[in-house]
């Protein structure tokens, strides 16, 4: 394997609140490779974002990475100073995130935007930067980019917002984008065809993409790999099909079990009980262990990495491992 | 655009007709000016000549359209003290309380608005407590005893500055100004500070406030996201999402200083406006009044218009007319 673009290890980050310590990112690691699509999943609440923010170095106060490393093309991010950092940022990583309106500023228009994002890292001319800015734009598939320019955000749908922010995060053909449910906003139409697009778009530029959802069937039609995300940590991860065909982890089984086009027609979708847990209060021991079938004493212990081949799982008991069935 | 220009229009005819009726009554409910007017000693003959002449012995309707007629003529009446027009009389004190407000509502703005984002923008900072400290100062001490702390300590006690006045002035346009004058500034610096501190504490809130919930947003966020230094970030996005409150509130207190300087005025021997109606109060000179009170309903129907063509020009969504 050639050397990872991105390389995570032992993240945690923590929120120092009022109300205790929240470890939203708990010992995260993996590893993406040059034009990579990583599929990251996991409940709400499980730290998905604040994995990508922490990646890009945006954790505001009360938060901060504790602990861990995060390599971006052979540099250390996380001890790299704010202005070293930020010529990094929009450059050789960005950022897609959920919610189209609120991510562009409404009282400047679209190529005001676009030229801010541009003079970040390069300073170009205005008529340089603006023909910079609609060729990606119509790269991203809006019409008539050159005239758009000129409009506001509001004079898009969210799926053309959305459009506009994928453009600004490929302004500068960056090394990895972090894609935060990008999706997820829009109409189920549209959700198909950004998808793809961006798929296509990635592969074109040869960018790696962190694809974060909390819905397995979308990442899985797209990631080359799955890290399913539970209370902060990466309980197993390894390639889409590897994992969706024989998952170790309970976790990771029970998202596939309520998968719509793995049940059986008239049957209710199948549901993993119990909610995400808070995470001021986890129990010791394995995360998962409250709403796990297969638990048992030893599960009151953090449960190592266990890796084989290209895959990883942290669990005492994985399914699908005959010899470790617990009785 | 047009649109609304027009709307806005007259949306501002009807509030000056029913503002000009209801300061109309209102003067009138005051009291009767002809006991003040009229001198004890005259006779009934030169009582009722003068009731006659200053259209007393009419109804008030009548004396209202009469007075509307003149109105639209630019014709405000005379005092009846002074027996000068009262459009004179108040023209000539307003570039005095123009100036002194002018000064201090800006300077306050300014000032105020880039204390508030700083304060905002790094809410744990010591320098940030203590300028949230001195806003609450700003807030709670009446105006008055501030400004006679400031003759005490600046003008009496140190010596630095006149205790009241407007001092030399320079005549530009065929109106006198202090502000052009060295003196003329040393003489506005008190007042323009005890008028602009309760203003400053508002805009470093305000500021302050509307800092700290945007930077928290994923418009924010993104534009990090996307690489762009915390100077940009500030002047190109903060400023122009935080502006709306601050322009309405600047505009208000603009409007609001400028017909109310009133106790200031009075404090810095300042010959403003202010200090003109006061008197004019005491001794029931109605056509003043009644004057005044227009020209300030005038004032703020128009500040708000201005303020509605401003959201218009700086915020898209408002100028399209959009929900989203
Ligand atoms: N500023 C903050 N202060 C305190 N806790 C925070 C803060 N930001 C995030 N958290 C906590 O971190 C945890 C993880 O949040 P995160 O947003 O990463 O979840 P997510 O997996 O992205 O969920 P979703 O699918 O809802 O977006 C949550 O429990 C959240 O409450
Ligand atoms: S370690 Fe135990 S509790 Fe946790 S997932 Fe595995 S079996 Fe369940
Ligand atoms: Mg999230």
């Amino acid at each position: 394997m050639t050397d990872p673009v991105l390389s995570v290890r032992d993240l945690r980050t923590h929120f120092f609140t009022r109300a205790g310590v929240v470890k939203a990112v708990d010992g995260v690691s993996f590893d993406l490779a040059a034009g990579e699509i990583l599929g990251l999943v996991g409940e709400s609440g499980s730290g998905k974002t604040v994995t990508g923010f922490s990646i890009l170095g945006l954790i505001d106060a009360p938060g901060r990475i504790v602990e861990g490393s995060v390599m971006l093309n052979g540099t250390e991010l996380t001890s790299l100073p704010e202005a070293q950092l930020r010529a990094r940022r929009g450059r050789d990583i960005s950022m897609v995130f959920q919610d189209p309106i609120a991510t562009l500023n409404p009282m400047l228009t679209i190529g005001q935007q676009m030229r801010l994002a541009i003079n970040a890292h390069e300073k170009l001319g205005r008529r340089a930067a603006e023909a910079r800015a609609a060729e990606l734009l119509t790269q991203v598939g809006i019409p008539s980019a050159e005239a758009r320019l000129r409009s506001y955000p509001h004079e898009f749908s969210g799926g053309m917002r959305q459009r506009v922010a994928i453009a600004i995060a490929l302004l500068h053909r960056p090394s990895v984008i972090v894609a935060d449910e990008p999706t997820t906003a829009l109409d189920v139409s549209i959700q198909a065809q950004i998808l793809y697009q961006m798929r296509d778009l990635a592969a074109q530029t040869g960018t790696a993409l962190i694809w974060i959802s909390h819905d397995l069937a979308v990442v899985s039609s797209l990631a080359t790999r799955l890290a399913v995300m539970y209370a902060g940590r990466i309980v197993e991860q390894g390639p889409t099909a590897t994992l969706l065909r024989d998952p170790r982890h309970p976790y990771t089984a029970g998202l596939i079990a309520s998968l719509p086009a793995t049940s059986k027609p008239g049957e209710p979708l199948a549901q993993i009980p119990g909610t995400t847990p808070s995470l001021l209060s986890l129990p010791p021991g394995c995360p998962f262990a409250p709403r796990c079938a297969r638990q048992t004493p030893a599960c009151t212990e953090e449960p190592a990495l266990t890796i084989e081949a290209d895959r990883g799982w942290r669990c005492f008991h994985p399914v699908g491992q005959m010899h470790e069935e617990p009785a | 655009m047009l649109g609304f220009i027009i709307q806005r229009f007259m949306q501002a005819v009807v509030v000056m007709a029913v503002m000009s009726v209801i300061v109309f009554c209102g003067v009138y409910a005051i009291g009767n000016p002809i006991d003040i007017v009229i001198p004890p000693e005259a006779t009934e003959e030169i009582r009722l000549n003068t009731i006659r002449r200053l259209g007393l012995d009419r109804p008030l309707y009548e004396q209202y359209f009469i007075f509307i007629g003149n109105l639209l003529q630019g014709d405000l009446g005379r005092s009846f003290v002074y027996n000068v027009p009262v459009l004179e009389l108040i023209g000539g004190r307003l570039p005095a309380t123009l100036e002194l407000v002018l000064i201090s509502v800006i300077s306050a703005t300014v000032i105020g608005v880039s204390l508030g984002i700083y304060a905002g923008y790094r809410p744990d900072s010591w320098l940030s407590k203590t300028i949230m400290a001195v806003s609450v100062l700003g807030f709670s001490v009446p105006s008055f005893w501030v400004g006679l702390i400031l003759i005490l300590t600046f003008a009496v006690n140190l010596g630095w500055m006149p205790a009241g006045g407007r001092g030399d002035t320079v005549e530009i346009l065929g109106i006198e100004w202090s502000f052009l004058t060295a003196d003329g500034l040393s003489h506005i610096v008190l007042p323009a500070v005890n008028l602009a501190l309760f203003k400053l504490a508002m805009m470093i809130r305000l500021a302050r406030a509307g800092t700290r919930e945007i930077m928290l947003t994923d418009t924010i966020k993104f534009a990090r996201a996307a690489g762009l230094s915390e100077a940009t970030i500030l002047r190109r996005h903060l400023l122009k999402l935080i502006s709306i409150p601050i322009i309405t509130v600047f505009g208000l207190e603009l409007g609001s200083t400028l017909a109310f300087a009133v106790v200031t005025e009075t404090i810095f021997s300042w010959p403003g406006v202010g200090k003109l109606i006061i008197d004019s109060i005491s001794v029931l000179d109605r056509p003043v009044m009644v004057a005044y009170l227009i020209l300030v309903a005038f004032l703020f129907v128009t500040i708000n218009f201005v303020i509605d063509l401003v959201f218009a020009l700086i915020d898209p969504r408002i100028r399209h007319g959009a929900s989203a």
